[in-house]
């Protein structure tokens, strides 16, 4: 028993390097921090390359981006957990239809509409694409989260019930423990969905790693918008690939 | 232990339990049995209020069931079913502790808890402790099911069909340990099956239902010499009545006492179709008596069996 301890570290070791996650994460952040760096490559591959003067470094257009997705995000799965366990309950149950509507609307409405709706009310800058970011991440979280509730098993529901857990015990022991992973998924699809949405934002001032993307696309210089969708592209793929293992942990069968 | 009276349970004007009055003792395993849709389930899940009562009472230990907040009332009552329902994201053991951390109790008497469930159901406890519900075979999952059920050491057990999914092998095997487990540790059992010889073999007291209302409530002797009418005897199986009184009447009953036969003694506990059995296997009509201390000194003739 006690040599598990060492050989289980050495194989956990293994398995990071072997992985995805941590040489994703290497390109990235290699990316973010040297961009400059690789000025001569650019100039290669696209004649006639100036390396653009940006009003932040990659690294705080990544720190700004990620804020924004991060933010938009947990008010998102606060506010679609939480409607999923209301229209789960008895109480709540004729309210499912609307909550889905509403959720659907979300996302349907693009997010530059959202914006385009949202600027005047509450003036330029990251507080209008945190809203339009926010609605359209609702509706995955929230349909996977009343999937996930709903799909506890009937004889787990019955078992929990007829021992004397009480809804609350139920909802935090049972309920949402065993639809954690399904949860976590559509937290996932929203997330890596909102990393590409967020670049939306440099439209009406926040700085977003989709400033060069807009650069390039007003100043017709491709450089510029290959630069910012790699970056972009990468921190989906990491984000995603992290999400992935979270997911794997949180399963239980 | 229950009293069970004038009970109703209707759903708009159905009526899916009409008036049913039964009465169990404490240390009694009351089965409840009947053609499906007869509300023998309905009853069993009234007495933990899973499914609210429309009209009548249920008393418990004196208690009537409504006047407990509900959860009180459940953590009294051990409830175990048909699809077992282990929580499949916990251990054995903390499926087990469920009732027990839910009624507080310290972590030390909790694990000392598990540790004796664990070996009553006959399941090995450092074995199986840290096992997960999906590594079990379906009948370890119902002794572990069994087991979380009797956890908070309640007074009444119930159990809907607990044994339905399992093959019939695993089945006896865990329809002796109810009986064994009910004489270890006294309590009072309502299980209900759809299966006769199920409930022969386990029951102290039989309540047979048919739409809704009770139609005999007696011992398994009893229900077989003197069936209430001709549904309690086509239920029981006519053609069979005769051989099923062999499996509950016991040869201690008919032996006599000029012990003149010769062979394997059976025992005076064993029942009448054992002794059959025992006959045929060893082409003999006599077979001497073992009584609890040993002694031999009565016998059974194949004629007692049958008169």
């Amino acid at each position: 028993m006690q040599g598990q301890g060492g050989r289980g570290r050495a194989v956990r070791l293994r398995a990071i390097l072997r992985g995805p996650v941590l040489w994703v994460g290497l390109l990235f952040a290699a990316l973010v921090l040297f961009m400059p760096a690789l000025a001569p490559v650019f100039a290669w591959a696209f004649p006639g390359y100036t390396p653009p003067v940006y009003p932040a470094s990659f690294l705080s257009l990544w720190l700004s981006h990620a804020g924004l997705v991060a933010v938009s995000s947990l008010i998102a799965a606060f506010v679609a957990i939480g409607a999923a366990i209301f229209v789960t309950r008895p109480a709540g149950r004729e309210f499912r239809p609307i909550a889905n509507s509403l959720a659907a609307i979300g996302q349907t409405f693009p997010p530059a509409a959202v914006l385009a709706v949202a600027v005047p009310v509450v003036g330029f800058g990251s507080m209008p694409t945190l809203i339009a970011l926010t609605l359209y991440g609702l509706l995955p979280i929230l349909e996977n989260a009343i999937a996930g509730l709903e799909g506890v098993p009937p004889a787990v529901r019955e078992a929990a019930q007829g021992m004397g857990l009480s809804g609350v015990q139920m909802l935090r022991q049972v309920e949402l423990p065993l639809a954690a992973p399904v949860i976590m998924a559509g937290i996932r699809t929203s997330v890596i969905v909102n990393i590409g949405t967020a670049t939306i934002g440099s439209t009406v001032g926040t700085l977003t790693l989709g400033t060069p993307i807009i650069n390039g696309l007003v100043s017709e210089k491709l450089n510029y918008i290959v630069q910012g969708a790699a970056v972009v592209g990468l921190f989906a793929i990491l984000t995603d690939l992290v999400f992935e293992r979270i997911e794997r942990r949180l399963r239980v069968a | 232990m229950i009293e069970i009276d004038g009970l109703i349970k209707a759903y708009g004007p159905r009526r899916v339990v009409d008036g049913v009055s039964l009465a169990i003792g404490r240390g009694e395993i009351c089965v409840l049995i009947g053609p499906s849709g007869c509300g023998k389930s309905t009853t069993l899940k009234m007495i933990n209020r899973l499914i609210p009562i429309t009209a009548g009472t249920i008393r418990v230990d004196g208690q009537d069931v409504t006047q407990l907040p509900v959860e009180r009332l459940r953590r009294g009552i051990g409830y175990a079913i048909q699809s077992i329902g282990l929580f499949p994201h916990w251990s054995v053991e903390d499926n087990i502790a469920t009732v027990p951390r839910l009624l507080r109790w310290p972590e030390a008497r909790i694990r000392d808890r598990v540790t004796e469930l664990l070996e009553l159901l006959r399941l090995d406890p450092e074995e199986y402790r840290r096992k997960r519900p999906q590594q079990l075979s379906g009948g370890q999952q119902q002794r572990v099911g069994v087991a979380r059920a009797l956890a908070g050491d309640p007074d009444v057990l119930l159990m809907d069909e607990p044994f339905g999914a399992l093959d019939p092998i695993t089945r006896g095997a865990l329809q002796q340990e109810v009986i064994r487990i009910q004489r270890a540790t006294g309590k009072t059992i309502v299980f209900v099956t759809h299966d006769i010889d199920e409930a022969l073999r386990l029951a102290s007291t039989i309540a047979i239902m048919r739409d809704g209302r009770l139609v005999q409530h007696a011992s398994p002797v009893e229900l077989l010499e003197r069936p209430a009418d001709d549904f309690v005897r086509d239920f029981i199986g006519r053609s069979e009545i005769g051989l099923k009184l062999l499996s509950v009447r016991k040869v201690g009953d008919r032996a006599r006492l000029n012990g003149t036969a010769i062979g394997e003694p059976i025992d005076a506990g064993a029942t009448l179709r054992d002794a059959l059995a025992q006959m045929i296997a060893q082409g003999t009509q006599v077979l001497p008596v073992r009584d609890g201390d040993g002694e031999t000194g009565r016998s059974l003739a194949l004629g007692d069996i049958v008169t």
